[in-house]
């Protein structure tokens, strides 16, 4: 079966927490939501409560690496990246911190909680934070496995947890690798790369460009930063043509990072798809991202324009 | 607790007269700095690293040490003045204070110098990281304390009261936090900028306990610190009122040497006014 992306993170914390005594977990008052709430349950003496005070909980954090733990620290996306900006900044990026950043409900599928509570911003903010890894797990069964590689990993991260269950992207015997990205699926006329739960609506338009002929590949790129080079340069160098599709503004996260890889190694045709520089609103997953243009469609539409241009 | 000797205090004073020469010496030199808070923290600075504070200058990454956070950052010639005489690195370095490569920025980098704790410079945050720190040691167990010095005017950001009432809510009671209350900032003095008092009853108010002091006598500085670490079940606030640019009569309360460098007829006149001799050491 699969699971809620947010029960996934708050289940592994807690395993990983039971073999690790260094790990430590502090809440906003959002345990419930961030599903933290399951490591409050089973570890209380390491769970602490911060309280509606999110810049303090960063800097709580931030201390709390340097003496050696390996904080985990739960809030929305929005707050995590724009309340407490400048806490991440220096008091984790600066310090360098060994601070885990979990930004719950990040873009616009935020658990229709409207314009306020929806990061179009967060992996731009964190991507121009020096030190600060940026990760965007796609499925239960990733976020499952990337809890573990970033607390092994020694500096600061920054976690995407996504609310709800979405389709399963990840192959049968994943291991998922911090900087890797990976194909979930075959073809040589255009890639789609996605991140965070953006893959599986990449996956569901190339079944749509397949029914017209167009054998779509489709790259999973978890690690937004730093970015697989690699991967990204061969898939530009064996398919030409590229469409990138992520949850958050098409300014500063996924689209920019792909093209900016482009520019750089392997100039292709390339389009993004993403949230264009406006703010949100409530309504279902489905109907918000068919409205914002984040739709398969809007994905397979988007690779035929690319490919004209080719 | 036992009462400092007459003999340590002179000691302590004289180290705090040595840092203020440093002080003056290092940001005349640089031309760049903040001699008005880096000279009213100087009786607290020497003080905590030459009495109070369990550490070791030639282990600085020693896991029981103490930590010290200078939350209010752009005192960090002063910090560097006392790590220096407390043997950290060799004064000689202080005349790299704001060059490019150094170790000594203006405002302290953790991963440059040995013995800063946290870098800090941004106002309000170094509170919540000493606070990080305190919970740290106490979930492990750790006898360590961690002593925070902030500023007047630092309080004016919100993130401070943020981290009162965290520390207060949690009992964090290894966590010694000093307010160099020296009424003056930037613009003009606290009190025209943006009130903070009544300070002592707002951090009552906020669960602390509560010690006021003057911060320039050195025997006050180390008694309060010392009652601090009785003091059980919530964190201590020690307010130190001080005198911004204290030492120096042309800087005393004056909102225009707070980060304002002395030319060379300045330096002269504030190196003998506190007894010092040119190169910022003691006279003699």
């Amino acid at each position: 079966m699969v699971e809620a992306v947010r029960d996934a993170f708050g289940h592994a914390l807690v395993e990983l927490a039971r073999e690790n005594p260094d790990i430590v977990a502090l809440d906003a008052d959002l345990a419930s939501s961030t599903r933290m709430i399951y490591f409050a349950e089973a570890i209380p003496e390491r769970f602490f409560q911060m309280g509606i005070a999110e810049q303090n909980m960063m800097g709580v954090a931030a201390g709390m690496a340097l003496m050696g733990k390996i904080p985990f620290v739960g809030t929305f996306a929005v707050f995590a990246s724009r309340r407490a900006c400048d806490q991440v900044a220096i008091s984790v990026g600066h310090c360098r911190a060994n601070v885990k950043i979990v930004g719950a409900y990040p873009g616009l599928v935020s658990g229709n909680n409207g314009a306020t509570h929806q990061a179009m911003e967060d992996m731009a903010i964190m991507r121009a934070i020096p030190h600060m890894m940026v990760v965007d797990p796609a499925d239960d069964v990733e976020m499952a496995q990337a809890v573990r590689a970033i607390a092994a990993y020694q500096g600061p991260v920054y976690l995407r947890a996504t609310r709800d269950a979405w389709p399963r992207v990840s192959p049968q015997g994943y291991r998922f690798e911090l900087g890797k990205a990976v194909r979930v699926r075959e073809g040589g006329d255009i890639t789609l790369v996605g991140s965070g739960m953006m893959t599986s609506q990449c996956l569901e338009a190339a079944e749509l460009l397949a029914a017209e002929g167009i054998a779509a590949r489709v790259l999973h790129v978890a690690t937004v930063k730093p970015i697989d080079v690699d991967a990204i340069v061969q898939a530009a160098e064996e398919t030409g043509a590229l469409v990138t599709a992520e949850n958050h503004s098409i300014y500063g996260g996924l689209g920019s990072a792909v093209a900016e890889v482009l520019v750089e190694h392997a100039p292709a045709p390339m389009a993004r798809i993403g949230i264009r520089d406006c703010y949100g609103e409530c309504g279902t997953n489905e109907a918000l991202l068919a409205k914002y243009g984040l739709s398969p469609v809007h994905i397979a539409e988007a690779a035929h324009q690319v490919l004209q241009r080719n | 607790m036992v009462e400092l000797s007459q003999q340590e205090v002179e000691h302590l004073r004289q180290v705090a007269k040595t840092i203020r020469c440093h002080v003056v010496h290092t940001i005349s030199q640089a031309g760049v700095g903040h001699p008005g808070g880096s000279l009213s923290e100087a009786d607290i600075l020497a003080a905590l690293y030459f009495h109070v504070m369990r550490l070791d200058p030639q282990r600085p990454d020693w896991p029981e040490r103490d930590r010290f956070v200078l939350s209010k950052g752009h005192g960090a010639a002063g910090l560097y003045a006392t790590l220096a005489e407390r043997g950290f690195f060799s004064p000689e370095e202080l005349a790299t204070f704001g060059r490019i490569d150094s170790r000594l920025q203006v405002h302290p980098d953790m991963h440059l110098l040995p013995g800063v704790e946290v870098s800090t410079g941004a106002l309000g945050q170094g509170i919540s990281v000493a606070l990080g720190m305190a919970m740290a040691a106490r979930l492990d167990g750790k006898d360590i304390r961690v002593y925070c010095l902030i500023g007047d005017g630092e309080s004016q950001e919100g993130q401070v009261w943020e981290a009162a009432e965290a520390a207060a809510h949690h009992k964090v009671d290894n966590l010694t936090v000093i307010l160099d209350d020296n009424g003056v900032q930037l613009m003009g003095p606290v009190s025209q900028i943006m009130e903070t008092a009544p300070v002592a009853d707002k951090w009552r108010s906020f669960n602390w306990h509560v010690i006021e002091i003057d911060g320039h006598d050195v025997a006050q500085v180390v008694a309060a610190l010392e009652a601090a670490r009785e003091v059980k079940g919530r964190p201590t606030i020690v307010i130190a009122h001080t005198v911004k640019g204290k030492g120096v009569s042309y800087m005393e309360g004056q909102s225009a040497w707070h980060g304002k460098p002395p030319n060379a007829q300045q330096l002269a006149q504030a190196l003998a006014e506190l007894g010092c001799c040119a190169e910022g050491g003691l006279d003699g």
